[in-house]
């Protein structure tokens, strides 16, 4: 047992290379912005622009870039009268 | 009208996100709403010191390029309510920082938060100048050791010459905050004295973090160290310098002044 353990604290290190290797995977896979996650976005964003006329404010991303998941949530909220076009 | 705090050094190294990040919780956990922005373009770290990495969207060059909204790209810190990051952008050029954006951004921010921490790259280059520029306060984080007093006395020179607020003809506070302080070489001589780093730069002393555990600890689990354990002896150094950047007068104590016998005896860890 080492003074960390000792004093009731759980050492850190194993947390700090976890979240490197997680973050590093993902950096060394975005070059060039190139990465699934970030296109996949900017092109579900440009279809939606296409079809309804939104503000950037009601539009929230959200993601997650996992270990073996990553996630990506758009929230769009859609007035009625927003569809391109529309009269 | 939030309040724009510049943390900045010159040096690298010496704990400027890491105080970036703890100062930041540390008024948040005061319950005032706070931002850190990071101005590292290209080599941004306040997101992983605030466990936020996996999490970031859009960035603040993606802000001032107009690409995305300011609202967009905060980052809401999942343990404190009232604490926002707004990360720099790793993969862009730091030449996409604009005079003009960043002074549009720092205004939007300071309309809706009560501080706007901009942690500064190291280095007195672009970003480091542009994380300056519209402060209102100057937070210059120094170790007690020669180069990096060195290059503070530069900062505070540019912090004098080169903002928003000298060109304007006013001075701007600067407060001198020292990190890595380790008691027991303070005790045997071997490392400037406080005493010394505030004769040498003459601004007045912020705070006194000490060298510590808690404070690599609190990086390696993405928490800035008020919040990974407010109890520690880092951590309570941060929050009370937060209360002193607030206004409240807070007596300064020098780490290791008042040791307990435990203390002295566990003392050789921390050498």
């Amino acid at each position: 047992m080492n003074i960390l353990g000792f004093f009731g604290k759980k050492a850190s290190a194993p947390t700090a290379r976890d979240r490197l290797q997680v973050l590093l995977a993902h950096e060394r896979a975005s070059v060039g912005d190139s990465d699934l996650v970030t296109r996949l976005r900017e092109e579900i964003l440009a279809v939606i622009a296409k079809h309804v006329k939104v503000d950037g404010e009601q539009v929230k991303v959200t993601m997650d870039r996992g270990d073996q998941v990553s996630t990506l949530e758009i929230d769009v909220e859609i007035p009625l009268k927003a569809r391109v076009g529309a009269t | 009208m939030g309040k724009v705090v510049v943390v900045t050094s010159g040096k690298g190294g010496v704990g400027k996100t890491t105080s970036a990040a703890a100062l930041g919780a540390a008024l948040a956990q005061r319950k005032e709403k706070t931002v850190v922005v990071d101005f590292d373009v290209g080599l941004r770290n306040l997101d992983l010191v605030m466990g936020a990495e996996r999490r970031v969207v859009y960035d603040l060059v993606n802000v001032i390029q107009g690409e995305a909204k300011l609202a967009q790209a905060l980052i809401r810190d999942k343990r404190l309510e009232t604490l926002y990051l707004l990360p720099a952008s790793q993969t862009r050029d730091k030449d996409n920082l604009t005079a003009e954006g960043v002074e549009r951004v720092i205004g939007a921010l300071k309309k809706t938060f009560d501080w706007v921490i901009c942690d500064s790259p190291a280095g007195i280059e672009r970003g480091a100048t542009l994380a300056m520029r519209h402060a209102d306060v100057a937070v210059v984080v120094t170790n007690p050791e020669v180069s990096s007093v060195r290059d503070s006395d530069r900062i505070i020179g540019l912090i004098d010459a080169k903002t928003a607020k000298a060109e304007r003809g006013e001075r701007m506070d600067r407060h001198l905050l020292l990190t890595r302080y380790n008691p027991n070489r303070a005790e045997r001589g071997d490392m400037l004295s406080v005493e010394d780093v505030l004769e040498i730069l003459s601004i007045p002393l912020l705070g006194i973090v000490p060298e510590s555990m808690d404070v690599l600890r609190a990086s390696n689990i993405g928490m800035p160290v008020t919040l990974a354990d407010s109890q520690s002896a880092p951590a309570q150094a941060y929050l009370q310098a937060a209360r002193r950047l607030a206004g409240e007068d807070v007596p300064i104590s020098i780490p290791g002044e008042k040791r307990s016998l435990l203390g002295k005896l566990f003392g050789w860890r921390a050498a």
